[in-house]
């Protein structure tokens, strides 16, 4: 029982790791692109938790027919939300590449200890 | 309020400026509107696109927001007037279009954090003014604000995204982001589990925002190689709405509903905002370079406005408030001087400023003038919040000639670092060269006094944000009463 109530958790345990994944990978890796993959690992394990809360057992997609009773629905609101947090990500992403872009052209390098060496 | 992107589309840049300044001081003078219209208590709700409140989605401006917008426009208002020369230096013509329409998404996201009434949106316009910040301090020539902005840009999404995560947390449980909702509804929660997790997130990721003092690395780097009108709005304002977030979301959502919580966030930010002012301030005497030492100085008084913050207390709050303003005003003029200055001084380290003052004594002035401020000397803004902190430090407990003695040694640390900023200004004559430097353009030097003499103004005559604060203050504290 212990252990299928763990299980249940699955898509949780899931986004704890990404997340923690994530972050490791902005704080260790020095190539300035592998620590933007990182940022993005740790955005999405975010999209998947708001993506798991919103799951109602039994639900279904929310969209109201004529005689359909008594249908349960999946919460709509936590996909919207999530809809909007993906644009900022994506052009979080966007933004930081065009920051390594103008880098390398004026460094010559994306590895931080070059940079930091540089200046 | 939140628009004009259409900036874009002006291309040549006397236009672009000019309508970037229009959009901004009518800005100013909607939250100078709003502020009147709260000062009475009655606070001031929008329901976007008619629909009420916990469904829809809703602007409130209440005495606290009030106060923080009006710091925020003003900032912003008030760089965009003096800005236009200086910009003229360091961003080629054809971006300039660009670069004003970033300045006012950045005030939009800003205002937009200030006014919004649920969790969500914050968030959302949090995003905005960041995104475009980056933009604003990676725009200028120098090619080390590129890695700065690089280290902002990483460790302000990890902030965002922990608040993200917490406000998801607390949506989990409550099934509302309206702020005031979410307090209402917290009551009927029985399992608290998450909501204190939640509490952890957004504190932790409002603190990485506001620079918080271990949390604080990106911040002198970004602030010294952004352009220098850059500096001036970010340091009078993007940290603090970080603050106000902060303050908000503790007051509103946690402080009433969860048990002892009073006590862990005092516990958590108290000792933080004592080192970060002691640390910042003694790193802040030793440094070489002008707008470093006064983006150090930021990260000591962003950790006096928690401090205040952390008593918990009306009077507490009332400091913090306080300071929120009068510290934007003082480092605002501060960093205005110094755009004056680098207006003619390419290099700004302090051993290469020496006399000046004889060459530029109009801007000199002013720079001594905030700098009082930002000490804190009786008679100009920074006094009146100083000595509201040490009332409520005193107020506080037993603990709390600690805290003054705290205050105290770092204004003496602040007397330290200014002074050594009038000396090379007014006392040495090390400078090379007899380049013939004189002014600044009016403009800025103009904006520069203004904001100077209202430091003084508001040290003599404190009447009108002090009720702001005041007001705020208790407002914040009838949540958890």
């Amino acid at each position: 029982m212990k252990l299928l109530e763990l299980l249940g958790y699955y898509n949780y345990w899931v986004f704890a790791i990404t997340l923690m994944i994530g972050l490791y990978a902005v704080i260790s890796k020095a190539n300035l692109i592998k620590k933007l993959i990182g940022l993005s690992i740790f955005q999405s394990a975010v999209f998947l938790m708001y993506i798991t809360m919103d799951k109602v057992e039994g639900g279904t997609a929310p969209i109201i027919q004529a005689g359909v009773e008594g249908q349960i629905y999946s919460n709509p609101l936590p996909q919207v939300l999530i809809l909007t947090a993906i644009v900022v990500g994506v052009s979080t992403l966007a933004l930081g590449l065009a920051i390594v872009v103008r880098i390398n052209e004026r460094y010559g390098t994306i590895e931080e200890h070059e940079i930091l060496d540089a200046d | 309020m939140l628009s004009a992107p259409l900036i874009i589309l002006l291309q040549p840049r006397g236009l672009a400026w000019a309508g970037a300044t229009a959009a901004a001081l009518a800005s100013f003078a909607i939250a100078v509107a709003l502020t009147i219209a709260v000062l009475d208590g009655q606070t001031q709700v929008y329901a976007m696109g008619g629909w009420p409140a916990p469904y829809g989605i809703e602007l409130a401006v209440d005495q606290f927001s009030a106060l923080v917008l009006l710091v925020v426009t003003g900032a912003g208002a008030g760089a965009l007037l003096a800005a236009r020369s200086s910009i003229d230096q360091q961003i080629e013509p054809e971006r300039q279009p660009l670069f004003y329409s970033a300045w006012l998404l950045g005030l939009a996201g800003l205002a937009g954090i200030v006014v919004a009434a649920d969790a969500f949106n914050i968030f959302v316009f949090m995003e905005i003014s960041s995104l475009s910040s980056y933009v604003l301090i990676a725009g200028g020539p120098d090619r080390r604000a590129l890695p700065a902005v690089f280290k902002y840009l990483i460790m302000g999404t990890i902030g965002a995204t922990f608040y993200l995560i917490g406000v998801g947390l607390i949506y989990m449980m409550t099934g509302t982001l309206n702020l005031a909702d979410m307090e209402a509804r917290l009551g009927d929660v029985t399992e608290l589990n998450p909501i204190l997790v939640a509490a952890g997130f957004i504190t932790i990721g409002l603190a990485l925002k506001a620079a918080v003092f271990p949390l604080h690395v990106w911040l002198p780097n970004a602030y010294t190689h952004s352009p220098h009108m850059i500096t001036v709005f970010l340091a009078a304002c993007a940290t603090k709405v970080a603050i106000y977030v902060l303050i908000r979301f503790d007051y509103m959502v946690f402080q009433s509903k969860l048990d002892d919580h009073a006590t862990q966030f005092a516990q958590f930010l108290m000792p933080l905002a004592i080192l970060g002012i002691l640390v910042a301030s003694a790193v802040a005497m030793f440094e070489g370079h002008l707008k470093r030492l006064l983006a150090t100085s930021s990260v000591a008084q962003i950790a006096y406005i928690i401090l205040g913050a952390s008593f918990v207390s009306e009077s507490g709050l009332a400091a913090s408030a306080m300071h929120i303003f009068n510290h934007a005003l003082a480092k605002g003029g501060l960093f205005l001087a110094v755009a004056c200055l680098a207006y003619h001084y390419r290099d700004l380290r302090l051993d290469q400023l020496g006399g000046a003052a004889a060459r530029m004594p109009f801007t000199s002035a002013a720079l001594v003038v905030c700098g009082f401020s930002l000490i804190g000397i009786p008679g100009t803004a920074g006094f009146i919040s100083k000595w509201l902190l040490i009332t409520a430090a005193l107020e506080s407990g037993p603990l709390g000639w600690i805290l003054v003695a705290v205050i105290l040694v770092s204004s003496l640390m602040a007397v330290v670092y200014i002074w050594r900023i009038v000396e090379t200004l007014y006392f040495s004559d090390s400078a090379k060269g007899d380049i013939a430097v004189a002014e600044a353009p009016y403009p800025m030097v103009l904006v520069t006094w203004l904001v100077a003499l209202l430091n003084i103004g508001f040290g003599l005559f404190p009447t009108m944000p002090l009720t702001l604060a005041n007001a705020s203050a208790a407002l914040l504290m009838g949540y958890s009463g």
